[in-house]
């Protein structure tokens, strides 16, 4: 196991196909970034290519000088990506180191109520009614951040790393007279700051890439998310696909729509931030793995 | 010094007052009240699935349906519960086969690989699709199927529907599912191989076992609790109503009518009920009939699980 790595035929057969992989992974989005990068007419003309024909950053201009939609997305997507995310941490965190201390007599009780959703809950209908109906929650920019705020796994995850935290730290803490507030927000909390990193990063993700929440709830275009927009987009392309050549209000309709490449640009510019983080990304997700799912 | 330890141990049961107790009950309203009111305020209006619901009078005041499962009824007799939860099962079960066999396979190459730079390099190639939201993955599969202007087609040089014909679809969506999820699915395999004792391997090696025999008898009789517990856990998205990922199912036909026969499952016919009928009771008893299929797959899986293997089972 230990000697210096061989060049053997398994090893290169290994390679190959973990290069061919990659090539599988990437170059479908490479394909979508040439596209938005090339010229609208030679899109018309010449169809959709990796390399672009014709070279042109006029979709990129339309996006951002035309459409202010795509900015006002982007603001309200980054608006409920970070506060969702924060109060996601600390109130499910804050939770679930309660349920990890001992002085909490009723925290086996308290453990149950959380957990007990994730095998039987409602389901979408009556979320639904009971976000609009009961909460008049519709069309604020709140349901799309409350809709993802709890999650009893995360808590569940997150019970496994507080209980790591060496009790004589927390002892001494109250030892020295400071509050249970204090202790978790000074020292457990900067603690497990690697460990609460990682698990934001899927709360973060889930909320970036969600647009469910959106099509249910949202009707003003003001708080459209950034993914529903891009789904209303391709919806329209894909009726015309559906029944092409049916539809003779179909010239009319493509006149309506934004270019080809303005829509694959928006759809670069959602993936954007998350490439721009991968490195970031990568490290901790997989730290990420090796906390919760992995049973020893 | 034996008298002093009797003494700690009845300070641990002692009752801790409840001033004591108190800050914590503040540090866990907020998480609890979220809680409650996203999982369990829902929860009467299951009653919906039985009601003639009507939003004057309310989940309450809304007349009982006559008879009771009348809702149920409509939903199957129609020829869509059998269509929907067939290809719900179908789906769910051939990605979970392709996922688990194919990133297993991944993470055993992974592991032989000794080199840092290139397993980070291809752990992260792998990885990406699995950041990418549905709808990006919408976009890149109709990149690819476009029918004027698509790459295949080009390729091919023909105009193939792929948006009209069902048949492929029963391909394009497991192909998009492995696409996407393979490599979380294979890191987290990595990670649970690189928690197995290199001991055994050491001594596996000493009495002249092959690496096709360390394989399968070391590495994956080691991760098979792993893969038990991700399984089971599989099962549970199933049928989970919502939670599960079925995104797919509704984002990458482009929501074309042609396609529904290969492509609806059970989230995705309530949540375009929801959207487009109005249904309330209908929708509601369909979600219903999925939470409750999903219970009963989640026990009856853990069930059997706890027969085979007892160890591995979840609860």
């Amino acid at each position: 196991m230990r000697e210096k790595q061989k060049i053997t035929v398994s090893n290169v057969v290994i390679h190959i196909i973990f290069i061919l992989l990659m090539l599988v992974c990437i170059l479908p989005l490479l394909l979508v970034l040439g596209i938005s990068f090339t010229d609208e007419t030679s899109l018309l003309r010449d169809g959709y290519h990796l390399i672009p024909k014709v070279f042109s950053t006029g979709a990129y201009q339309y996006v951002f000088t035309g459409a202010t939609s795509v900015l006002r997305a982007y603001a309200v997507t980054i608006f409920v990506t970070v506060v969702g995310t924060l109060c996601h941490i600390l109130f499910m965190g804050m939770l679930a180191y309660c349920l990890t201390r001992e002085e909490v007599t009723a925290r086996n009780k308290i453990s149950l109520f959380v957990y007990l959703p994730v095998l039987f809950n409602g389901g979408l209908v009556p979320t639904y009614i009971l976000m609009t109906r009961f909460l008049h929650l519709k069309d604020t920019v709140w349901v799309l951040i409350l809709v993802s705020i709890a999650s009893a796994t995360n808590v569940l995850i997150m019970k496994n790393f507080f209980k790591s935290i060496p009790q004589a730290l927390i002892e001494s803490a109250r030892i020295d007279g400071c509050s249970e507030y204090r202790t978790f927000f000074s020292i457990v909390l900067p603690l497990s700051k690697p460990s609460l990193a990682s698990i934001g990063l899927f709360v973060a993700i889930a909320y970036w890439n969600d647009w469910m929440t959106c099509s249910l709830y949202i009707e003003t275009p003001k708080l459209q998310t950034l993914q529903y927009l891009l789904q209303s987009l391709m919806n329209n392309i894909g009726y015309l696909q559906a029944n092409a050549g049916a539809s003779q209000s179909m010239e009319t309709a493509i006149l309506n729509l934004p270019s080809e490449g303005a829509r694959m640009a928006t759809c670069i510019l959602a993936v954007g931030p998350i490439i721009f983080l991968y490195p970031f990304l990568q490290k901790y997700f997989e730290k990420g793995l090796t906390i919760g799912a992995v049973k020893e | 010094m034996s008298r002093f330890k009797k003494n700690q141990g009845q300070m641990v049961k002692r009752k801790v007052p409840f001033k004591r107790q108190f800050p914590f009950y503040v540090m866990m309203m907020p998480g609890l009240f979220f809680i409650t009111l996203l999982f369990y305020l829902p929860m009467p209006g299951i009653l919906i699935a039985f009601k003639n619901f009507n939003p004057i009078d309310g989940i309450f005041g809304s007349e009982w349906m006559d008879p009771l499962f009348k809702n149920f009824e409509f939903f199957f007799k129609s020829d869509t519960a059998k269509t929907i939860t067939f290809n719900t099962l179908l789906y769910n079960v051939l990605e979970a086969v392709l996922v688990t066999v194919i990133a297993i396979a991944l993470s055993i190459m992974l592991n032989e690989l000794k080199g840092k730079v290139s397993t980070t390099v291809y752990k992260g190639a792998i990885l990406l699709p699995t950041f990418l939201s549905w709808i990006v993955i919408q976009y890149i599969l109709f990149s690819l199927l476009s029918i004027d202007k698509g790459i295949f087609n080009n390729l091919i040089g023909r105009e193939v529907q792929w948006y009209s014909e069902p048949f492929y679809w029963r391909i394009i969506m497991p192909l998009a599912y492995v696409w996407k999820n393979v490599g979380y699915y294979s890191v987290l395999y990595v990670a649970a191989i690189a928690g197995i004792n290199t001991d055994y391997y050491e001594a596996a090696q000493l009495d002249g076992a092959t690496k096709w025999q360390q394989i399968r008898h070391i590495t994956l009789p080691l991760i098979k609790p792993t893969v038990i517990v991700l399984s089971l856990l599989w099962v549970g998205k199933l049928f989970s109503g919502g939670l599960g990922d079925w995104n797919a199912f509704y984002t990458l036909p482009n929501n074309a009518g042609a396609l529904y026969g290969a492509t609806d499952v059970i989230d995705t016919y309530v949540y375009r009920s929801l959207r487009t009928l109005g249904d309330y009771g209908m929708t509601a008893a369909v979600g219903l009939y999925q939470s409750l299929v999903g219970l009963i797959l989640v026990f009856g899986s853990n069930h059997v699980i706890k027969k085979i293997d007892p160890d591995s089972a979840l609860f």
